[in-house]
């Protein structure tokens, strides 16, 4: 329809011939560097697809020539991460748990990675704060099973607790009643002692009075005469405020009559020295540390 | 064109390209020659430019000795680091307030100026303005004064034309690569970085930043121009709110210079204006407009059309400044036989000078009175309080001292508003007044967990307010912060 040209005689353009309402629209033609884009785009986009990975098929999707891929990508970073970790990490082998904490960026490392491991392999029975839960002790505060040295966290980390390890914590707490070694009597009399001497309310003088005799029978090789507990076997203070499976009567008397022997795994056949070291480091800087 | 008339002007033939009965939305942009002026203004311009510039390219590789461990480049933003050093003042990331303080005080002065004496920032600093005069003096220097231009854009293409052309634009990129080269050496240290950008082994960032500074320079510059002020700058908009009736802008004086004419030499002055219609104003302007037209907002007051029409008044022998700073409401007075005497102090320009003052004043206290120590208190909130087996509580809390002192400081920490207390942190020493001691190295910071105890019998229940204080050993340099005790259930 080239007759059919028409020219808006304002602005000297063409029109569309189109007509709204008298307006016509003018036919400007895109602007150029608009339209160069555009080209640009379009060439950019054909390289992209046979450098990149684009196209999905069926089971796959197209390589593309570079061989690019995030996941590759990922494991790089990782790898490079690791990496530029290991002299700081070699450091930490060499240097001892105390030399560690004097050596601010040691010290600072220890305390990242540390805690960065304890959420891993830690927390779900320790808590994430550390705060512990009923059966599970709290690494905040200043009573220790074991022993609160840097090495003796150390130690019980490597090995743990009472598990299929030779070398790991064990002792046992007997199951008194169970074994009929006391009866249900004295398991009671037991108990108003053991009240007794931390600071709290028995049901009679008399019951705790009776009781005293049996804690020496039973108790006492273990938990001390007088009840402070006994660290090399592990047996815990029974004059202190802080009880791991409850300070009340019920929780007292079960513990006697039943025991409590529960475990914790070795962690030396799973984590590697320099984060064993670490996570030392790091409980024994929650602040219950001796 | 040789239309001189017995004087020894060129009467020009050329019309305003940006008059406001030619705009049109419709129009593709027109291109601009504007005339080479010599000139108080073009001076000042020149002297502007060299400063401006000068202050550009020099200032990264100016040296201020800070001390060990420490960048001795004068003006140093350091985003690895995290500092912004300027001579004497160095900030941390905390503090940069100041810089919009500095943008109040830019803006502001800004404000002022205008007042006083219109777009003069447009005219003279602005770096749009500064680039584009480097580049059209470029441009003039290969191609040749505005005569000389027009005549090669209308030739066809010839190996001269385009050798001509290809040169310009070379010389035009290697400013616009300076330019963004020299950015970036106000973001690493100078000397080092010049040594890597040409051994190729630089940051790519630096390349990249280097690129994106050309090319705006280049477009913007080179080849947008007038059309940057026209249409894309918000500050004139902005800045016709500032200006009022009294305040100064380049103005044709048109109570002088009307009604215009032709004037042959000899001939009397008697009966018309000192206009001669030669529209050499019209030909310097890089904006394209026609000042004898009025206030307009293509005009940047750049003043070239004033040393251009001075040019002229002192060939034919009349008084200067028939284009001058000056404004319309003065000429309305002169018209009605009044003076209306130049009034810098006004309303608006005390108004301004006070906000600039208190704005100055409150920056320039909070740099003098800023803290040398930063203090940072974070309650442990997991667990939020420990019980410990003789019935007493202990929180935990990190501890975080800015140390901004360029050497290393001993730092003595202690808590108020809780008796009984015992401060321990893990590895550190504890003084004979029972306050933390902790060595930060200089220009840094360091987190310390800091344990507060307190023995059954102090034990409050619930939370008790409590203030860490950190002091130096002379109990000079001092910094506090609020936080709370949890005694925990009991």
């Amino acid at each position: 329809m080239a007759n059919n040209r028409e020219v808006d005689s304002f602005s000297g353009v063409e029109t569309t011939g189109h007509e709204w309402d008298g307006i016509k629209e003018l036919n400007n033609p895109l602007p150029r560097w608009w339209l160069y884009i555009l080209y640009a785009s379009i060439i950019w986009s054909v390289g992209y697809w046979i450098a990149m990975p684009a196209w999905p098929m069926v089971s796959s999707y197209t390589q593309g020539m570079l061989g690019w891929s995030q996941r590759s990508n990922v494991m790089a970073e990782v790898e490079a991460i690791k990496k530029s970790r290991e002299p700081i990490k070699a450091k930490l082998l060499q240097a001892s748990l105390e030399e560690i904490e004097a050596t601010p960026d040691l010290f600072t490392f220890a305390l990242a990675s540390g805690e960065a491991a304890f959420g891993d392999n830690c927390a779900p029975c320790h808590g994430s704060g550390a705060q512990g839960a009923v059966g599970y002790p709290n690494l905040n505060d200043d009573e220790w099973l074991w022993g609160g040295a840097l090495s003796d966290i150390e130690y019980t980390i490597t090995h743990g607790i009472r598990n299929e390890n030779f070398d790991s914590r064990y002792s046992e707490m007997p199951a008194f009643l169970q074994v009929g070694t006391v009866d249900r009597k004295e398991l009671s009399d037991l108990t108003d002692y053991v009240l007794l001497i931390s600071d709290q309310e028995p049901s009679s003088e008399a019951a705790a009075a009776r009781g005293q005799g049996l804690y020496v029978t039973h108790c006492e090789s273990c938990h001390a005469a007088d009840g402070t507990g006994d660290r090399e076997q592990g047996a815990p203070s029974l004059v202190d405020q802080i009880w791991l499976y409850g300070s009340d009567r019920e929780s007292i008397q079960s513990t006697i009559a039943n025991a409590r022997n529960s475990t914790m795994p070795q962690w030396g056949e799973r984590l590697d020295p320099s984060t064993i070291k670490a996570l030392a480091v790091y409980v024994h800087a929650l602040g219950g540390g001796e | 064109m040789d239309k001189s008339y017995g004087h020894p002007i060129d009467i020009l033939d050329v019309e305003a390209v940006n008059r406001k009965d030619k705009r049109s939305f419709f129009k593709k942009r027109e291109p601009i020659y504007p005339k080479r002026v010599n000139g108080t203004f073009r001076w000042i311009k020149w002297a502007v430019m060299a400063i401006t510039l000068g202050i550009y390219y020099i200032l990264p590789w100016v040296r201020w000795d800070r001390g060990e461990g420490a960048p001795n480049q004068a003006v140093l933003v350091d985003f690895a680091n995290s500092r912004f050093y300027f001579f004497f003042i160095e900030l941390w990331p905390q503090e940069v307030y100041y810089i919009t303080g500095l943008l109040i005080l830019a803006a502001i002065g800004l404000f002022l100026v205008t007042a006083l004496a219109g777009r003069v920032w447009c005219g003279y600093t602005c770096p749009q303005t500064v680039w584009t005069d480097l580049f059209v003096w470029v441009e003039r220097a290969v191609e040749g004064n505005r005569n000389e231009r027009i005549r090669l854009d209308k030739q066809p293409w010839s190996l001269s034309k385009a050798s001509k052309k290809i040169f310009k634009h070379i010389i035009w990129l290697i400013i616009a690569i300076a330019t963004g080269g020299a950015w970036i050496f106000y973001f690493a240290d100078a000397p080092v970085l010049a040594q890597q950008l040409f051994n190729l082994e630089a940051p790519f960032t630096a390349y990249v930043f280097i690129g994106i500074f050309a090319f705006t320079t280049y477009s913007l510059g080179g080849l947008m121009r007038e059309q940057v002020c026209i249409y894309m700058c918000p500050w004139p908009r902005i800045q016709s709110a500032m200006i009022d009736d009294e305040s100064l802008a380049v103005t044709y004086r048109f109570d002088r210079g009307e009604p215009r004419a032709a004037h042959k030499k000899g001939a009397s002055w008697d009966g018309r204006g000192d206009c001669i219609d030669c529209k050499q104003c019209v030909a310097a302007c890089p904006m394209g407009i026609d000042i004898r037209d009025g206030l307009q907002l293509e005009c940047i007051q750049c003043a070239l059309c004033i040393d251009a029409c001075d040019d002229v008044m002192a060939k034919v022998d009349r008084p200067l400044g028939l284009i001058g700073y000056d404004n319309d409401l003065a000429i309305q007075y002169r018209q009605e036989g009044k003076t209306m005497p130049f009034r810098p102090v006004r309303l608006r320009t005390v108004a301004y000078s006070i906000i600039l003052a208190v704005v100055g004043s409150i920056m320039l206290y909070g740099l003098i009175t800023r803290p040398l120590v930063g203090l940072n208190v974070l309650k442990d909130r997991n667990p939020t309080y420990v019980a410990l087996s003789d019935g007493g509580v202990r929180n935990g809390y990190e501890v975080k001292i800015l140390n901004k002192l360029r050497e290393e400081k001993q730092y003595f920490i202690s808590i108020e508003g809780l008796p009984g207390t015992t401060l321990s942190a893990v590895s550190l020493p504890i003084s004979g007044q029972g306050e933390v001691m902790v060595n930060v190295p200089g220009d840094d910071l360091r987190a310390i967990k800091v344990f507060v105890t307190l023995p059954a019998e102090h034990r409050p229940s619930g939370q008790t307010p409590i203030v860490f204080k950190v002091s130096d050993i002379k109990g000079e340099i001092t910094a506090t912060k609020e936080s709370v005790f949890s005694g925990g259930r009991q």
